[in-house]
């Protein structure tokens, strides 16, 4: 797992206690409003999101900067990438 | 005989239009929301225009509201969803004495899980002052559950004093406001409240439909657990039919709202200035901060629970105290922290008013009710006073 620190999103999405698989209708539904090259911030507690995020990205073409461990909760985030 | 219904607290009849607009929905299109195809998407279609308009009542964003099955779970969610999403910042709670059972059992449930709760009293028109709260408030304090009304002495809360306390101090504020929505104008802005309870059966919408606002950016632990309905925040396939009536009916209360009142308040006028004529009668509640359907009396020396038998013998429905503590035959908890006497407290009686009362009923019940009074404490051992049990009027409001 990729491990980032104070990284500058443009757009963040709060989804804590929202349950699986809101973290992956969330991602698609945001990645979707960003312009290729801004970056989405993603808060969840939901750890499946560990293995689910860098793989969605992985098959959408998108990047994936990394996951920060705030503690109680991760912040994931994802690069839009122009097609 | 003819039937009077004065207990549109207790629930409310169908408007005709509100099940008409649900018909569908019980027949052809029967489909699952999460479904792809055409049957789904018309449900979900259905689901999100009734978001809108429950929305719109209370004058919120429709991705604020989160539809439940009732009330009594809206209350259950807030509280609980609230305590436990904020507990690493401190894990003391606060509600009112006032409040109904699905708010007080679920703060005896944070207690039993390692919270604090402060149970506030409230003064004898039932009024939780601000004040109060704000000498509650601690380090550790997350959350403030008070109702927006009681159902039981329809006392109107000050919600927007206490938010202005709480917000002092960074505190989420719930307001159960399941008596009042619907029924007087609830403004989630103006009231200036994080969460807050309604239910479509107190305003002429179906049971089994109800909603918790949950102001944008708000953290909310789930109560219940399973797919992503309602934005992964509560599970389970949604009641369509029943969120659709709910939709239809906050359309017809937001559109009929002032209308209703300007019926409802003077009926409600006429029972409690009658019985302010009647001898040991008092009223319960607030006399100016009150729902306007909404008349409330304790009755001396003589028990709730045989008016109501000698009153539905006559046709009239009514209830007394509460739904479930009348059923306990427990004196109403919300009656004691007003300061009335548990023998006083043993002759409460409510009745609420709605939209299918005439006049004429009216009439009837002020004429068959102090009769029923009169026959009751002729029989009654406490008819010459409680002997050496506790006298409790001077706690009432109204008393000549």
């Amino acid at each position: 797992m990729k491990f980032v620190e104070n990284v500058k999103p443009d757009v963040t999405t709060d989804i804590v206690y929202m349950m699986c698989p809101m973290h992956l209708l969330k991602l698609e539904e945001q990645v979707k409003l960003l312009d290729p090259g801004q970056i989405l911030e993603i808060i969840t507690d939901y750890d499946g999101a560990l293995e689910d995020i860098p793989s969605w990205c992985e098959k959408t073409g998108n990047e994936f900067l990394g996951v920060e461990d705030s503690g109680d909760f991760f912040k994931f985030y994802i690069k839009k990438l122009a097609r | 005989m003819k039937k009077y219904y004065f207990d549109h607290v207790a629930t409310n009849p169908l408007h005709p239009e509100v099940l008409e607009a649900m018909m569908p929905y019980l027949k052809e299109e029967f489909g699952n929301p999460l479904s792809v195809y055409e049957y789904g998407m018309t449900a979900k279609n259905a689901i999100e225009q009734a978001r809108e308009k429950v929305a719109f009542l209370v004058n919120a964003k429709p991705a604020e509201i989160i539809f439940t099955a009732s009330g009594a779970e809206a209350n259950n969610f807030a509280l609980r969803g609230i305590a436990l999403a904020r507990q690493n910042e401190g894990k003391h709670v606060i509600v009112s004495r006032m409040e109904h059972h699905s708010v007080l059992n679920s703060a005896r449930f944070l207690e039993k899980s390692g919270f604090a709760v402060t149970y506030l009293s409230v003064d004898k028109a039932g009024l939780l002052d601000p004040e109060a709260v704000k000498k509650a408030i601690t380090k550790e304090t997350t959350v403030i559950s008070v109702t927006h009304a009681s159902s039981e002495v329809g006392t109107i809360e000050p919600i927007k004093e206490i938010v202005k306390v709480a917000k002092e101090r960074n505190i989420t504020v719930h307001t159960d406001a399941v008596a009042t929505t619907g029924n007087i104008p609830v403004d989630v802005k103006d009231l200036g409240v994080d969460l807050l309870s309604m239910a479509a059966h107190q305003f002429y919408g179906p049971k089994g439909a109800a909603a918790l606002y949950v102001k944008q950016g708000t953290r909310i632990v789930p109560l219940i657990y399973g797919g992503i309905q309602e934005s992964g925040r509560r599970a389970g396939t949604e009641n369509v039919p029943a969120v659709v009536g709910m939709g239809k009916a906050a359309e017809l209360a937001r559109a009929e709202m002032q209308e209703r009142i300007a019926y409802l308040r003077p009926l409600r006028d006429r029972i409690i200035d009658t019985m302010a004529g009647v001898e040991r009668v008092y009223l319960t509640g607030d006399r100016a901060n009150r729902l306007p359907a909404h008349a409330s009396f304790c009755v001396e020396y003589i028990e709730g629970e045989a008016m109501l038998l000698l009153l539905a013998a006559k046709g009239i429905f009514s209830a007394s105290g509460s739904a479930c503590s009348s059923k306990a035959l427990k004196a109403s908890p919300v009656l004691l922290s007003m300061g009335i006497s548990s023998s006083l407290a043993q002759g409460s009686i409510v009745f609420s008013l709605g939209m299918g009362n005439t006049p004429q009923d009216v009439d009837y019940l002020v004429a068959e009710f102090p009769a029923v009074i009169k026959r009751l404490r002729e029989i009654s051992p406490y008819a010459k006073g409680w002997g050496d049990r506790e006298e409790g009027g001077e706690a009432c409001t109204v008393k000549e």
